[in-house]
């Protein structure tokens, strides 16, 4: 149905695609898997019509096509919803579903059609959501199902979704499953970009991988296993991914007792971590491990409880005593709580540490030294491009996660909180972030990681605590760890 | 599964419902309750407020600020600034008095006709000056504000030019008497034609595809773009419907006053954007209704008429106009604030 050959595009003279060939059937699960800066995202962006391709040859039911644009692409049948949201945040739910395809009579609109219209697509789909509600006040992945009611308002031949799930809890993602399989049996092609192993096995038909920028291959999904697609993938086969870590724990770092928030969100958490071993915090999204963290290093008032380092109860914690005690904290979320994206990869990977002694005395700031400084840490986590001028937010995801890391190398911390180190970064990133973290712990640094990535637990941690609703409900030696170990605990079960 | 705002169950109310009264304060609460503290302490201070004279004095400033007011509305929801309004009305002004003075040469006796011309010319005035700024803010994407800024400058120099500051007498008499001072069921013909506008602009608002673009727009260009709205051609009419209201409010300010004068609308940037703020206009864009920016329009023509009435001079009631216009962004921030917390 949908053919593209030989798609070449051209950022500044630097390939982002070069001469990839690309098919989708109707009715089929047409998956993309790539490392950040692939290509995948240019490849949806050109079929999508976003910009134009440079060379190529575009085919649509036979038909050969010259130029796009978002507009005509929605018109003969191509709709995208990509990460980065197409919402106007001051309209509501309904008025953003029909933007720009506003049914009207004559001059006037016709808004009750509308809203039924919106009503049955969401009810189809098995999505509840406040339809006169602003999108400014929805949650992410509320305004992720908005955006895919609104590309389907236009009943497409081609849906692209651009890492759905992402936002989405398991159940959300559930209903985004369903909703997928309804689409294909109703012949429509679906192109689905994604990191996630199991979301590929279980709805994709066929895998295309790409790798800077080519094509490596198009695979049966049924006919490869999951260690061959990140072979594709990364171009080194898996065991590579996860480092071997050696545990060697020492003396008790980090205490926490009793600890409850303000919020409700922590409810009588108790964990310790000592030197030279990595502690994992698993659980459910909005299980409280993320808030934990917070919460030690801060960021979360605390009701009672305690936190202890070295046999000391911290008064009190906020992000600059924890600083000043060595414990440093990198929080989930890069964009809004971690960089600075408009200022330079050398003044963010500074950025906390301009009061020590190499990069200042005084107010004065011995930028002379600053490239020297970073140096270092910025070659460890293999930073690409290597290039500290570049602003921080023309870096990919992984690699404005590295400039984030940085900032706790720039000088020796004892604990580290890492929440959510891996999301939304490639494979080649996540390997680097890992060799870090092994680094760190061999150094004998304590190395707390709350996460949502169960292979990572299960390969990184020396223990694991299992949070369910704001309580520790479980905690799991090493030689107790596996998927389903751990799994039964997610639910507050007890195995 | 990996954010943290995906903890959120989408079954749940949003947490944001504010109390009734902040939600009442926010929906234009703050101008209606400006408004009739305004009303009532004025009418209490100075009877003379309630003369009839003096009120239809108010209707009229009322309407001559309301039309350029909604002007700045049109725009500032598309996300944008017309700092140009007062120099449109000022160099319409000129132009209709310029047009009848010489129409009038060329046809003796035939006022209606005269009249019509210059409505349309200035009019055209208008159109051309916001096709003007929307093409240099759509084309170029250069600031709104510098764009108008700098067109003001422009407009003003022309005026001054061609009049070298003198006013241009010599306007029909009929336009002066049925346009300006005229009245239709005992209300002034401008609070009519206001008021016509005004309605014009709600129904647009709510009920077309074009008010819904404009508000996208203003809200978020990338993603209306991305949407399929042609955000150059929504800007383009937001900046010529603006045009055409000041023009618009250009040739009743000349049949009011029975001049074209090149010095009028100094102070009419300020003045509109002051009323769109007061009735709730986002500075940001994509929010901003018509009816409240015609409440807060009155509200500024009842406290600029208490001041007159009361003898205040006229320097210290732009520095009210500055207290007011601070005062009403501070409690619709502080508000705002209690909402998102």
């Amino acid at each position: 149905m949908l053919e593209v050959t030989g798609f070449t595009k051209r950022f500044r003279g630097v390939a982002a695609l070069d001469n990839v060939d690309f098919s989708l059937n109707e009715g089929e699960v047409h998956a993309l898997l790539g490392e950040n800066g692939a290509g995948k995202s240019t490849l949806i962006n050109l079929i999508a019509g976003t910009f134009p391709w440079a060379e190529g040859v575009y085919r649509i039911n036979g038909r050969t096509i010259t130029s796009l644009t978002p507009h005509v692409a929605q018109e003969i049948g191509i709709a995208a919803v990509f990460q980065e949201f197409s919402l106007v945040p001051d309209l509501t739910v309904v008025e953003n579903i029909f933007l720009g395809r506003e049914q009207s009579s004559g001059l006037f609109l016709k808004r009750k059609q509308m809203r039924q219209a919106a009503v049955e697509l969401l009810d189809s789909l098995g999505f509840h959501l406040p339809l006169d509600e602003n999108v400014a006040f929805l949650s992410r992945a509320q305004k992720q199902m908005v955006e895919i009611a609104k590309a389907l308002r236009m009943s497409p031949k081609v849906l692209i979704l651009d890492e759905p799930t992402a936002s989405l809890t398991d159940g959300e993602a559930e209903k985004l499953f369903n909703a997928v399989a309804l689409l294909k049996a109703r012949g429509v092609g679906i192109i689905y970009v994604s990191h996630r192993m199991s979301e590929i096995r279980n709805l994709s038909d066929r895998v295309t991988v790409l790798r800077g920028g080519k094509k490596i291959g198009t695979v049966v999904t049924a006919e490869i296993s999951d260690e061959g697609l990140i072979e594709m993938m990364v171009g080194r086969p898996v065991e590579q991914l996860f480092p071997k870590i050696e545990h060697k724990p020492g003396p008790v770092r980090l205490e926490v007792r009793d600890l409850t928030t303000e919020k409700r969100s922590v409810i009588g958490a108790s964990f310790t971590a000592r030197a030279g071993e990595v502690v994992g915090l698993a659980g459910l999204v909005g299980c409280g491990r993320s808030e934990l963290c917070r919460a030690v290093f801060g960021l979360e008032v605390v009701e009672t409880g305690a936190i202890m380092l070295d046999d000391k109860a911290v008064e009190r914690p906020t992000p600059t005593s924890m600083l000043a005690a060595n414990v440093c904290y990198f929080p989930a979320d890069r964009g809004s709580e971690g960089l600075a994206l408009a200022r330079s990869a050398r003044e963010n990977a500074t950025m906390s540490s301009l009061d020590l002694p190499e990069l200042s005395s005084g107010p004065v700031l011995k930028f002379w030294r600053e490239n020297e400084t970073i140096k270092t840490p910025l070659a460890n986590l293999a930073l690409r491009p290597m290039a500290p001028e570049r602003k921080a937010s023309a870096f990919s995801g992984g690699n404005q996660q590295k400039l984030m890391l940085a900032r706790g190398l720039m000088k020796p911390f004892e604990v580290y909180l890492f929440d959510e180190p891996t999301v939304g970064i490639d494979v080649g990133a996540k390997a680097d972030v890992y060799n870090l973290i092994k680094s760190l712990v061999e150094a004998g640094a304590c190395v707390v990681v709350s996460t949502s990535e169960l292979p990572e637990l299960i390969n990184l941690a020396s223990r694991v605590y299992v949070m369910h609703e704001g309580k520790v409900v479980a905690e799991l030696a090493k030689h107790e760890l596996s998927e389903a170990q751990v799994l039964s605990h997610y639910f507050g079960g007890h195995a | 599964m990996s954010s943290e705002t995906a903890t959120m169950t989408v079954a749940n109310a949003p947490s944001h419902r504010a109390s009734r009264i902040d939600r009442f304060l926010m929906q234009g609460g703050i101008v209606i309750t400006f408004l009739v503290v305004a009303v009532v302490a004025t009418a209490l201070i100075e009877p003379r407020f309630l003369n009839r004279l003096n009120l239809l004095n108010v209707m009229r400033n009322f309407a001559l600020l309301l039309i350029p007011s909604l002007a700045q509305m049109l725009v500032m929801t598309a996300g944008g600034f017309d700092l140009s309004v007062g120099a449109v009305v000022a160099a319409t002004s000129v132009v209709t008095a310029a047009v009848m003075l010489v129409g009038s040469g060329y046809f003796p006796g035939m006022e209606l006709v005269v009249i019509l011309a210059s409505l349309v010319i200035a009019l055209g005035v208008g159109a051309l000056v916001g096709l003007v700024n929307a093409g240099l803010v759509a084309t170029f994407s250069l600031s709104p504000f510098m764009v108008t800024l700098a067109m003001m400058s422009v407009l003003m120099g022309i005026a001054l030019y061609f009049t070298q500051g003198i006013p241009i007498y010599g306007v029909a008499d009929s336009f002066i008497a049925n346009v300006g001072r005229g009245q239709f069921l005992g209300l002034p013909i401008v609070l009519w034609i206001g008021l016509a506008v005004l309605a014009a602009c709600i129904v647009m608002q709510r009920f077309t595809s074009l008010g819904r673009h404009i508000y996208a727009v203003g809200s978020d260009q990338r993603s209306a773009r991305l949407s399929g709205v042609s955000t150059g051609r929504t800007l383009l009419v937001a900046y010529m419907l603006a045009g055409l209201l000041a023009a618009l409010t250009g040739f009743l300010m000349t049949s009011r006053l029975g001049s074209g004068q090149s010095t009028i609308g100094g102070t009419l940037a300020l003045e509109t954007i002051a009323a769109a703020v007061i009735g709730g206009v986002s500075l940001r864009g994509g929010v901003g209704r018509a009816e409240l920016v015609a409440l807060a329009a009155l509200f500024l023509s009842v406290i600029a008429n208490a001041m007159n009435l009361v003898q205040v001079d006229s320097k210290y009631q732009t520095l009210v106009l500055g207290a007011v216009l601070i005062i009403s962004l501070a409690i619709e921030r502080l508000l705002l604030r209690k909402r998102q917390s």
